[in-house]
């Protein structure tokens, strides 16, 4: 889609033709790979998603209409999945604003000790996910694991194995996502906070405004559009997430855990279902991105009228 | 800050400092506790912080059971060219996408954007298929191709911020005296831009490195496997994990991240946000 209306504007553009010929021998070295294997997969795989493509089958594949989406329709496992998917993804990426958030508002004040939690807060960002995963097994471990010592220290009875437990093991879960994402939402956080007016502050304070008033009237507008964003992006990252309920649970207590990525991964690549794994995709993406619109208009319009 | 602070809130600003350095801590210290730990301590009921008589025997055992440092060269050899590659495309075309605001450099930001909302199941699939047609599927080249295209939303975000940050005044006084295109790129811009592409570099490196899910679907031999998913071999059938060993490994992998992002920590924070700002 690119290369036609670049070359329709290049025509008009003022630059010469040597430096526009130029300019796309810089460009595509990246684009042709981006086209082959990113935009290319896109549209392939929405083209998969109304068709019976299965894995290792002779017979050719066919175009099937929206069989596929009358199908999803009516899997309750996957709309299990899906509520699942949601919880997980509010659940983790409300809790890990508002914890990010605390933490940034901290490293922003003069405090001794600063050094310390930024370079902590490197170890859930430099980690692979599957060692956080790995990690948080053995914090979980119902013998050997120290949240169960901890527990059981506090008398507050022998502990439980929070993984398998049906009841506990979505929030167990819940709580590594939070854990792991927090230094990315601290950084951008701390950075919108770096950007704040200073002698708004200060003239605010002289007016005798308390530091929640502070708060709402000069902190929250300039590092909103900063908290908008990454938010939104967490919620994303979130709902698409993988390794790390991959290796605690694997979907299981009896799917109390199964993520919409996991469940779309098993039919995929262990049932072999192409098409219909691919549907999946594309319900997922249309439904995440009618709810992203209308968060961020909202929150726009909010912002509007105040 | 001319802000005064109480006294009593300073406390309860420490207090609360307190409590995120233990979350954040936390479970590391027991990852780290738990590689050094002998069976025994492992199977007592009432573990301990600091192992009481700490062993390596775990990392030896590590090694035995899975061939950890085959994965780890994968690892390696596919995270280094996965990195160096996608520098290597990705500077000139963050060049362009910085310097030309043309429609190329708009749908580019696009994208740079939307790839980060794809959700990996959509891509998965075609992407297998389209690698098997290449009979790529299974082999580390094709892992590299794919880490290189996923790595490239994010190199060209921090390096089109990068690029921003060099004056084009610069560029044009050099051209003034006489210098070629190429020439300036080469001993003006580049130069500059070098510390920026070093750590974008790296990020890319650690971003492979830590890759789990391309590598789970792509790769099947065992000997062709990268390091998080032959730790995910640990783990065995449910429950069953030899809990010593598979903290030991899960340890060593995360070493060279934790060390590659200590050094580039403060460029990718500001880099990141350079791109963000002026996007």
């Amino acid at each position: 889609m690119t290369s036609k209306t670049a070359k329709a504007r290049s025509g008009r553009s003022s630059s010469s033709g040597v430096a526009d010929r130029g300019a796309w021998f810089l460009v595509l070295p990246a684009l042709i790979p981006i086209l082959i294997l990113s935009v290319g997969p896109l549209l392939y795989g929405t083209a998969l998603a109304f068709t019976d493509a299965q894995s290792g089958r002779t017979t050719p594949t066919q175009w099937i209409g929206l069989l596929n989406f009358q199908d999803l329709l009516h899997d309750t496992l996957f709309w299990d999945s899906f509520r699942i998917g949601l919880l997980w993804a509010v659940g983790v990426s409300v809790p890990q604003f508002l914890l990010a958030l605390g933490l940034a508002l901290l490293l922003n004040q003069n405090l001794r000790f600063r050094w310390l939690a930024r370079a902590l807060a490197i170890i859930p960002w430099a980690m692979p996910e599957v060692v956080v995963g790995i990690m948080w097994r053995l914090v979980y471990h119902p013998d050997a694991g120290i949240l169960n010592e901890t527990v059981r220290d506090l008398g507050l009875g022998d502990g439980r194995d929070w993984l398998t437990g049906l009841a506990t093991a979505l929030p167990a879960v819940i709580l590594v996502g939070i854990w792991a994402g927090m230094p990315q939402t601290t950084v951008a956080l701390l950075a919108g906070l770096q950007n704040t007016p200073h002698e708004l502050h200060e003239a605010a304070a002289l007016d005798g405004a308390g530091a929640w008033r502070r708060f709402r009237t000069v902190t929250w507008p300039a590092i909103k559009p900063v908290a908008l964003a990454i938010t939104a992006l967490n919620f994303i990252w979130n709902f698409n997430s993988f390794a790390l309920v991959y290796v605690l649970t694997s979907g299981g207590p009896g799917g109390r855990t199964r993520l919409p990525m996991l469940f779309a991964y098993e039919q995929a690549f262990r049932y072999g279902q192409f098409g219909y794994a691919a549907a999946m995709g594309c319900v997922m993406v249309a439904v995440i991105s009618v709810m992203l619109a209308f968060y961020l208009v909202g929150r726009l319009k909010g912002a509007e009228d105040q | 800050m001319t802000i005064r602070t109480s006294r009593p809130a300073r406390a309860g600003q420490y207090l609360a400092l307190l409590c995120y350095l233990v979350f954040l801590a936390f479970p590391f210290l027991w990852l780290v506790s738990t590689a050094f730990k002998p069976p025994r301590e492992l199977g007592s009921l009432h573990p301990t912080w600091i192992p009481q008589n700490p062993t390596l025997d775990n990392f030896r055992q590590a090694s035995d059971e899975q061939p950890l440092l085959e994965a780890a060269l994968n690892s390696l050899l596919a995270a280094l060219s996965a990195a160096l590659i996608a520098v290597v495309i990705a500077t000139p075309m963050a060049y362009v996408m910085a310097r030309h605001r043309n429609k190329l450099s708009a749908a580019a930001t696009g994208w740079v954007v939307i790839s980060q909302a794809f959700p990996f199941v959509l891509v998965i699939i075609p992407l297998f298929l389209i690698l098997k047609n290449f009979h790529l599927i299974n082999s580390l080249v094709g892992l590299i191709m794919v880490y290189v295209v996923w790595s490239l939303p994010f190199a060209l975000w921090m390096l089109v911020g990068y690029v921003r940050a060099v004056p084009p005044e610069l560029e044009e006084a050099a051209a003034v005296d006489g210098a070629s295109r190429l020439r300036t790129l080469v001993s003006v811009t580049a130069p500059l831009l070098a510390p920026g592409i070093v750590a974008t570099a790296l990020f890319a490196f650690i971003t492979a490195w830590n890759e789990f899910f391309f590598a789970l679907v792509l790769l099947k031999t065992p000997s062709l496997q990268t390091l998080p998913v032959v730790l995910t071999h640990f783990l065995g059938a449910e429950g069953v994990a030899d809990l010593g060993p598979l903290a030991a490994a899960a340890f060593l992998a995360t070493l060279p991240s934790l060390v590659v992002f200590a050094v580039i920590q403060k460029r990718i924070t500001g880099g990141m946000m350079a791109g963000a700002v002026k996007a």
